[in-house]
């Protein structure tokens, strides 16, 4: 099928592109990004995760037949290292992570969650982390980066 | 001599490229036809750093990093030693036609022995830097002082000269003592490194250099290398242990777009495809025919373990007559623990990339901690000489230990080989949770006796288990890697790990004390799913869940306290101060365990304690749990962890590792555990071997106790040995019951209570 995406802002058709093929490997392959990564291909995990219409979204499992026409951003596309976003910013200072290949996951999940509820409570944040997988185990530094940037929001 | 003449095979014109670095990782050096790759002189000081024309220091290292801030402690020691700013110092790692053979990285010993050579060349740099200016600028080198890369005259800063334009692009050509190798390789040189008292890098907490672009996503991993004419392959696996191939059909495979070719040799089925979506399709589409299963692995692995006629048996500790002591004792304690079968099961499941050329000349992009190991593994597996074969690291997902990215480079290898083209492999979830990396189960049987006045006279411990090395953690041989021993190589390379008192559990100076190992035949010897390999300190959560429950056994047998009860046992200083630290910072409620549990009400409430002793690292670790008396569910509130590890080069990635490995431990020991059948394993993605999500985590606290007079010893995997026994014995405390086998999963808990009820 032909198709047409746009990521972070860029446009681009797709002239022969399979319709089962997961949008996980149109991204990483025939778009050459390094963002998201492949991690289960099974939609357990979270390290593919990117956002569609601002709602983390499990890449491997999104079919192009699905993905095509959508708007696409990645953990690349909601800031940049001059101007990181805030979400991000919070990330660096509280150095959240150990290897940090879960890391799509976890800071893109982080943006819609805080864009969605700028004060979360916890259970908000379950909802919003508990089918993410980080093997190192730094979801404490990601709990002090997402209260950080949640009290950054509030005092800006 | 100019610095390009520094290692002969960077020759102009050949397309190589000089130096695969972590800040500019988008650069793809390989070897092409007839290139030679050997391994740089440790003697040589130029084999370790170079200081280049605009002033950045270059630093060459075998050690890489793994996710814990090895490339920002080690960044830390060169700035110290040369007085040159974080930001100047470029590290390059883990290649083995760059850097100096190290061992890799392993056994939490990349600060602890790794900057040892770094710091003494660093040293020996800026002493040869020093002997150019004071030459130059006619000032004697004790008169001279440098800051930011610029040495100048202590009584006249007008007489200055930068490192670039002393040494910039040229050798420094000095030689070093070398000795030892591996972890312990060291060399020395005519610099003497500073006195640690004076030191204003290290110990600093630096941001990560790492961390940043992970977050921002400009960050590159192994999965993002991308070789020119490059094919994407996907490995078919057996359909058990033992399964051999009978016949392979890829008419259906044909079909798909992209698809080139299917590479079967042995066992070992590989598709190939030129975009990555064809080969996941054509590894679906490829029919293999397999031959029965092997009925190999036991029902009842703990009972198999008992049963089973060691292959090696060695002793441990021998003090005074432990025998002797137990049979005449007031009063003799007796249990016996149980650790299971525990998989690496690493984030990213494992990427590598393999260049093979007809002639042989080979180029691997590898995210296996040890790329000089790999370099020998892989040329003996191609049956090339390993000068031909260039391993460079280019960082994967956290391994902890020898979890298979090894495996995966070996898989490219092979598939690269027979296509006559460079090959990516990224192995799928399957790939990785159920053919990757297993720790060993381990049995530990202990016997204890007390005196009337509660005083411990004797400990016994015997321990039975698969030896943690049926693969060993260096890639140095073919038969270590999976598709070598697909394609009929046996691996003759395998190890005995004995679990031990004092080695694996702490060693509390009791008067006597007899120690004794067994190891059992591996279940399967050859492309077993269940073969074991190192996984974060190997043997420690195992020995110590036993050792550091026993302990708590014996406390609750004497009526004491059991910080207190074990301090009467510790001689350290530092090893009772992180006892007591972290006590203080649990505000720990001293009293003998159990708690009387309430009399009503769900749920149940208890504190528990381990210490444990790894390569020199001091670690204790509070735990405060809940455990629900209908569900069996475990719930650890909190976790306090006092953590010494003697000199700490950057207390924010040594906090951060901590954090996080307390997590981890907190999984292993409430969740983990492989599942198999006869034939194998059943354990196959994040929902067949679940660990702790975000619901699971405690609230965690990190107390650092830093020894700046102290060398520093590890900080990867200390951490990771006392969690365990700590929760078990909060367990302990909130109900009543002992519970001796991990993971202390909700029936178990559940079932235990009943009994007790």
């Amino acid at each position: 099928m032909r198709a047409a995406l746009k990521v972070n802002g860029k446009a681009h058709v797709l002239n022969d592109v399979d319709p089962e093929c997961p949008l996980l490997y149109v991204l990483r392959d025939n778009l050459a990004m390094h963002n998201p990564r492949f991690g289960c291909g099974l939609g357990q995990c979270g390290a593919c995760t990117v956002l569609v219409n601002n709602v983390p979204t499990r890449s491997c499992m999104l079919p192009m037949a699905r993905a095509n026409g959508r708007e696409v951003v990645t953990l690349d596309g909601i800031g940049t290292p001059e101007h990181p976003h805030p979400v991000q910013t919070a990330f660096i200072e509280e150095q959240a992570a150990q290897c940090g290949y879960c890391m799509n996951g976890w800071v893109l999940s982080a943006k819609a969650l805080l864009d969605k509820h700028p004060r979360p409570t916890d259970e908000q944040m379950r909802t919003a982390f508990e089918g993410l997988v980080c093997r190192c185990g730094s979801h404490a530094g990601v709990l002090n980066a997402v209260r950080r940037a949640a009290g950054a929001r509030r005092t800006a | 001599m100019t610095h390009s003449s520094r290692r002969s095979f960077l020759k102009a014109g050949s397309g190589l490229l000089i130096g695969f670095s972590m800040s500019d990782s988008s650069i793809v050096p390989r070897l092409f036809a007839a290139d030679t790759a050997a391994n740089p002189a440790p003697g040589k000081l130029d084999s370790w750093l170079r200081v280049e024309k605009d002033g950045t220091v270059k630093v060459f290292t075998g050690k890489v990093e793994i996710g814990m801030g090895v490339w920002t402690g080690l960044t830390q020691v060169v700035a110290e030693e040369l007085d040159v700013p974080i930001s100047r110092v470029e590290m390059i790692m883990g290649d083995t036609a760059e850097t100096p053979d190290q061992g890799g990285v392993g056994g939490s010993t990349s600060i602890s022995n790794g900057a040892r050579p770094i710091r003494n060349a660093a040293a020996s740099g800026r002493y040869v830097l020093l002997q150019m200016a004071s030459a130059k600028l006619g000032v004697a080198a004790d008169q001279l002082q440098v800051k930011d890369g610029v040495v100048s005259a202590k009584n006249d800063a007008s007489k200055n000269i930068s490192y670039a334009a002393l040494a910039g692009g040229a050798d420094l050509n000095d030689t070093l003592k070398v000795s030892g190798g591996g972890f312990a390789l060291n060399v020395e040189g005519r610099g003497k490194p500073k006195d640690p008292s004076t030191y204003t890098v290290v110990g600093q907490e630096i941001p990560r250099l790492d961390l940043a672009p992970k977050f921002l996503g400009t960050a590159k991993f192994i999965t993002d290398v991308r070789v020119d004419g490059m094919l994407h392959g996907r490995v078919i696996r057996p359909a058990s242990a033992g399964a051999m191939v009978v016949s392979v059909d890829d008419s259906a495979a044909k079909k798909i777009s992209g698809y080139k070719q299917t590479v079967a040799k042995s066992n070992f089925v590989g598709v190939l495809a030129d975009n990555e979506w064809g080969a996941v399709r054509a590894a679906k589409e490829v029919k293999v025919t397999w031959s029965n299963p092997a009925t190999v692995f036991p029902e009842d692995v703990y009972q198999h373990i008992r049963n089973t006629k060691p292959k090696t048996t060695r002793d441990g500790v021998k003090k005074g007559d432990a025998a002797g002591a137990l049979a005449s004792a007031a009063k003799k304690i007796e249990a016996s623990y149980e650790w299971p079968f525990q998989a690496h099961a690493t984030m990213g499941p494992g990427c590598g990339v393999a260049d093979v050329k007809p002639d042989g000349v080979t180029t691997i992009w590898s995210g296996a901690q040890k790329p000089h190991a790999l370099q020998e593994g892989i040329a003996q597996m191609l049956q090339v000489p390993k000068e031909r074969v260039r391993v460079i690291w280019v960082e994967d997902a956290g391994s902890y230990g020898r979890a298979g990215y090894e495996d995966t480079a070996a898989d490219a290898a092979l598939l690269s080989q027979a296509a006559g083209k460079p090959v990516r492999v990224q192995w799928s979830r399957a790939d990785m949770t159920q053919w990757g990396g297993k720790g060993p189960p381990v049995v530990v049987d202990l016997a204890a006796g007390l005196d009337a006045q509660g005083a411990v006279t004797a400990l016994q411990l015997t321990s039975r288990a698969l030896s943690g090395t049926e693969v060993q953690p260096q890639p140095s041989t073919a038969g270590n890697l999976l598709a070598a021993q697909l394609i009929g190589v046996t691996n003759t390379n395998v190890g005995d790990e004995f679990v031990q008192w004092g080695g694996d559990t702490a060693n509390y100076n009791f008067p006597n004390i007899r120690s004794t190992g067994h190891i059992i035949p591996a279940l399967y010897t050859s492309q077993s799913p269940l073969r074991t390999m190192h996984l974060r300190d190997p043997n420690g959560p195992a020995g110590t869940f036993a050792g550091e429950s026993f302990m708590d056994e014996l406390a609750a047998a004497a009526n004491a306290d059991p910080i207190e009860f074990r301090l009467r046992y510790l001689d350290d200083p530092r090893a009772k101060k992180a006892l007591t630290t972290a006590a203080e910072h649990a505000k720990w409620d001293a009293r003998p365990s159990p708690k009387r549990p309430a009399a009503n009400g769900d749920i149940l409430t208890g504190r528990g304690v381990a210490y444990a002793l790894r390569g020199g690292t001091h670690v204790a670790t509070v735990a405060e749990v809940e455990v629900d008396r209908k569900t069996g569910a475990v719930r650890v509130k909190k976790l306090v962890c006092a953590h010494d590890c003697g000199l700490i080069v950057n207390p924010g990635a040594v906090r951060g590792t901590v954090m996080a490995n307390l997590v981890q431990s907190t999984s292993r020991v409430l969740m983990e555990e492989v599942t198999f059948d006869r034939s194998n394993v059943t354990s196959i993605d994040w929902k067949t071997y679940p660990i702790a999500r975000w619901s699971d985590i405690p609230e965690v606290e990190v107390i650092l106790l830093n020894h700046p007079e102290a060398p520093s010893s590890g900080a990867g995997e200390p951490s990771s040995r006392p969690t365990a026994a700590a929760i078990n014995n909060a367990v302990f405390d909130a109900t009543g019951v002992r519970f001796r086998q991990a993971p202390l999963t909700p029936a178990k808990i559940k079932a235990g209570l009943q009994k007790l009820a």
